[in-house]
């Protein structure tokens, strides 16, 4: 096994990050919100080197939330990326969502989920989606790296037509459990 | 200025002359509890006012999301001590960001009013918020040595560069109303002012 500094770093030859990118594009999102995940790595570098987009790196995934009602609230739409174990964080400030009825989709790399090494990261992987769903949140998974763009894509337009929280998890499996190198 | 030094003053009366001193459309994010109460109080019919009903702590980075999206308008948070106690890694955001619309206004009356007024621990520890603002790197943060002074601190934020932190010490009288609570009315009058160009 090849050892890595990262965690859960995609395969650098999958393209579907790039993908999400342009689905950005396309549904003229102007803010991310983001603590940062390994698995989302090459889509935060592609967001950062465009300057139509404002990226805010936060301190915890609550203040994405806000940031992103905040945003809906100014006439721009936003996105929020995360890793699962984030989703814990946020839980609460769902009610912003829901109360406004503010569109907030979210793209969640899974961790705690499919060969996951490190025990502290299963709990929250197990409960991201019932989590999220107890809170009203429309989440769908992509479990296969073809998957993963038409699931992107259907959670923006869920949440920019229905005005609710929807989210994408992307599993483990696509984005490859890898390890801190020691097994 | 530091905080034993400022006059302890009333958030009702200051909210009042906030609001007197907004002539362009200016947004205000009202937080949880008595601070958008006593917003509501002031002018409960400004649509340029957004009322929190929950989501403790999040007043200024729902200012700090408003503040991206409408650089030309100037965005205020007023957010109540305890309130930002709960969310001090938002002042490192704004400040990376640095939106030079952004006005934060941290009322201090050191407690959590709304539930009783027990103390919070910033009160027991003597947390200066200005002195954390500055420490995030939000320079322009200052104490209100009196309401003149926060006269003059808040003319100065609506007027140059931000980001602005402006702490004023209060007391513990509640708030003058509460708000209705029909967050879809807010969203929807909030966002409709917002699309209108500033004054």
């Amino acid at each position: 096994m090849s050892h890595s500094t990262v965690e859960t770093a995609p395969d650098a030859q999958a393209d579907w990050p790039d993908g999400i990118y342009a689905l950005l594009k396309q549904y003229s999102i102007r803010q991310v919100a983001l603590v940062p995940d390994a698995g989302h790595s090459r889509l935060i570098k592609r967001c950062l080197g465009d300057n139509e987009l404002r990226v805010v790196t936060l301190t915890t995934e609550e203040e994405g939330i806000a940031l992103m009602q905040g945003a809906w609230l100014g006439g721009e739409r936003s996105v929020m990326l995360m890793q699962s174990s984030g989703v814990g964080n946020c839980i609460n400030m769902l009610s912003l969502s829901s109360i406004h009825r503010t569109p907030m989709p979210m793209i969640v790399t899974m961790r705690g989920d499919f060969g996951e090494f490190n025990p502290a990261q299963v709990a929250m992987g197990q409960a991201t989606q019932a989590v999220l769903e107890a809170m009203g949140t429309l989440v769908h998974r992509a479990d296969r790296p073809e998957d993963v763009l038409p699931t992107v894509e259907a959670s923006l337009k869920l949440a920019f037509n229905t005005f609710r929280p929807t989210a994408t998890l992307i599993g483990q499996r696509v984005l490859g459990a890898k390890t801190f190198g020691k097994d | 200025m530091t905080r034993p030094n400022t006059q302890v003053m009333n958030r009702a009366a200051l909210t009042k002359r906030i609001l007197g001193k907004l002539h362009k459309r200016e947004a205000v994010v009202g937080g949880i509890g008595n601070s958008n109460w006593d917003l509501w109080a002031a002018a409960p019919s400004r649509p340029e006012n957004f009322y929190m009903l929950g989501s403790m702590g999040l007043a200024a980075p729902i200012a700090l999301g408003v503040a991206l999206a409408q650089p030309e308008r100037r965005v205020l948070a007023l957010e109540g001590d305890g309130s930002l106690l709960m969310q001090l890694g938002c002042l490192s955001t704004i400040a990376a960001q640095a939106p030079r619309n952004l006005i934060i206004v941290v009322w201090d009356n050191a407690i959590y009013q709304i539930t009783g007024g027990q103390p919070t621990p910033a009160a027991q520890s003597g947390t200066d918020w200005v002195a954390i603002a500055r420490a995030s790197g939000i320079a322009k943060s200052h104490w209100a040595a009196d309401e003149a002074e926060f006269d003059t601190l808040i003319e100065t934020a609506l007027t140059t560069d931000g980001p602005h932190l402006i702490a004023a010490r209060i007391d513990s009288e509640p708030g003058r109303h509460q708000t209705d609570r029909d967050p879809v009315r807010f969203a929807q009058a909030f966002t409709r002012a917002m699309a209108l160009p500033i004054g």
